[in-house]
């Protein structure tokens, strides 16, 4: 069975951003037919991704790809030239936080997300990929 | 830029979240609520979020600065009709809010904020049974 | 090396096909095959035509490897049947006995045919078992593959059935669970209560695990999930029907189940009654049965 994916790119620049990227994404969702539960999992996923790319990417953009093949869902690429981050690992734990916040973003997108994957270093930028599937 | 209108509501304040917020928006809202719970010596806060579909970490910030705010002035603050999608997404992503009350509808939470608790907000609906 | 068994197999099959067959489905009515019922004699006579005809194509193929391509045709009415039968019920070894008791009639059959050629027939005997066993393996493979499946979707549908939500009482409403609470049926619990929870405005939730087996550290994440995700929405959750045995493993694994519990459903229900300030009083001496179908 051949796999159609549907490429959308979306700019990360400003908090109106945010807010296009989660209408965005629920449109993708919702057109894999994830259930609706699995649908806010997404968007909620991406919306502090989003914010992270915002935040502490200092502006990115996030590909979001809907997938239709033997499997269906939707696939999410935040990418940005930030200062990337040291510790992933300390990073992923939740609590942790640069700026003020309950710092939950990256554990809390990978907790939501069946697949998760990030590469970061010090001066080379974030690049992190999220997937949801039916 | 828009604000979301605050309604006062007897001795509480009303909020209805009926948009997608960006961020600015929200913090706007927090700014206006404490300035609103000290001028009108308000005991409640009761903020609507059943057309939310999404709460998200920033969001969810949100509600709690409100409600720690609220209580050191005083005041109780109670969130009430969360959709069971974002409920669930929520406990998922981490965050259980336990510094809100929470109620199933802006009825009862208004009871439990005049009567300061659930027995109230059962009296409220009881049909003198 | 290998005579050609494979053309010896499909010379058998050419000259001999009725006679195989016959044979064939002699011996597996012996074996019993046919007592369960499951199948009828006329039916199992049409599947080994069938078997023979393709084993005959495969044959011709001109090897016995069985991952050729001219075996398909076989290796798929073989997987085909297996399926189907895995899902009727039929046990392993009335599959496996299928292809099995082939291999006796071949080597009967060829025997037969080349009486003075002892050596040709030693390998030609050889190859063929190897490729029936081939044949029976991959036949007791898929019907492996299809119970797995079936007890699968079993499992899910017993997930689904074993979440009914109870209206206990005006706005207390109550959750037998039963059985494992793993995270894909916690998450099926959580959408049924939370739905519930809106459906009959309950402010009460009573979860009595008196038929979960064990609660160990990770079931009672999950119910301590469901129980932030009804709070979260207004509801006030107890948990019901701890066990003595389970109590002790919880101390034991250092498990904290963080929310009001009690020993049962009846206590739970007592409780919730009281936090909404309401009591169960006798209006009237109670009536028999009989009298109070008359009332």
């Amino acid at each position: 069975m051949p796999t159609t994916t549907v490429s959308e790119r979306l700019e990360i620049r400003s908090s109106d951003d945010v807010v296009r990227v989660r209408q965005r994404v629920r449109a993708a969702a919702v057109a894999t037919g994830l259930s609706l539960v699995d649908q806010t999992k997404v968007v909620t996923a991406a919306s502090e991704l989003a914010r992270n790319t915002l935040d502490h990417g200092g502006g990115g953009r996030v590909d979001i790809d809907t997938v239709e093949g033997v499997r269906k869902g939707v696939v999410l690429v935040f990418s940005d030239e930030g200062k990337g981050i040291k510790d992933i690992d300390t990073a992923l734990r939740d609590g942790y936080t640069t700026g003020g916040g309950l710092g939950l973003g990256l554990g809390g997108a990978k907790r939501l997300s069946n697949e998760f994957a990030i590469e970061s270093a010090p001066g080379k930028g974030t690049r992190i990929r999220i997937a949801r599937w039916k | 830029m828009d604000r979301i209108p605050i309604l006062k509501l007897g001795n509480a304040l009303l909020v209805t979240i009926q948009v997608d917020m960006h961020d600015r928006l929200a913090t706007a809202l927090e700014e206006d609520l404490t300035a609103r719970i000290v001028s009108a010596g308000a005991r409640g806060v009761l903020i609507d979020i059943s057309a939310l579909e999404v709460v998200d970490s920033f969001i969810g910030r949100m509600l709690d600065n409100i409600a720690a705010v609220s209580r050191i002035l005083d005041a109780d603050t109670v969130v009430v009709g969360m959709r069971p999608a974002v409920a669930i997404t929520l406990v998922e992503l981490g965050l259980s809010l336990t510094g809100v009350k929470t109620a199933l509808n802006v009825e009862r939470g208004m009871s439990m904020i005049s009567g300061r608790g659930r027995l109230a907000a059962l009296d409220a609906d009881d049909d003198g049974e | 090396m290998a005579p050609d068994a494979h053309k010896a197999i499909a010379e058998l099959l050419a000259s001999q096909e009725d006679h195989v067959l016959r044979e064939w489905l002699r011996q597996l009515k012996e074996d019993g095959t046919l007592d369960s019922g499951r199948i009828r004699e006329n039916e199992q006579a049409v599947q080994c035509t069938q078997i023979l005809r393709q084993l005959r194509q495969g044959a011709q193929g001109g090897t016995v490897d069985l991952s050729n391509a001219a075996y398909e045709p076989l290796r798929d009415t073989l997987a085909d049947l297996s399926r189907s039968r895995a899902l009727q019920g039929f046990t392993p070894r009335e599959t496996a006995m299928l292809v099995l008791s082939l291999k006796e009639v071949l080597f009967d059959a060829l025997a037969r045919q080349h009486p003075d050629d002892a050596t040709f027939l030693a390998k030609a005997t050889n190859q063929i078992g190897l490729l029936l066993d081939r044949l029976g393996l991959h036949t007791m493979e898929v019907f492996q593959q299809s119970r797995e499946e079936l007890i699968v979707r079993q499992q899910q549908e017993i997930s689904e059935l074993s979440t009914p939500v109870i209206k206990l009482w005006d706005r207390v409403l109550a959750l037998p669970l039963i059985g494992t609470l793993d995270s894909q049926r916690t998450q099926v619990v959580m959408e049924n209560l939370l739905e519930s929870i809106v459906q009959q405005g309950a402010e009460i939730a009573i979860i009595d695990i008196t038929g979960v087996p064990t609660v160990d550290t990770l079931t009672a994440q999950h119910l301590l999930k469901t129980v932030a995700a009804a709070r979260l929405m207004g509801a006030d959750c107890i948990i019901s029907g701890i066990r003595p045995q389970i109590a002790q493993t919880m101390v034991h694994l250092g498990v904290e189940l963080t929310v009001v519990s009690k020993a049962t459903l009846a206590d739970a229900f007592a409780l919730a009654l009281a936090r909404q300030g309401r009591a169960v009083v006798k209006v009237r001496p109670a009536a028999p049965a009989a009298d109070a179908a008359r009332t």
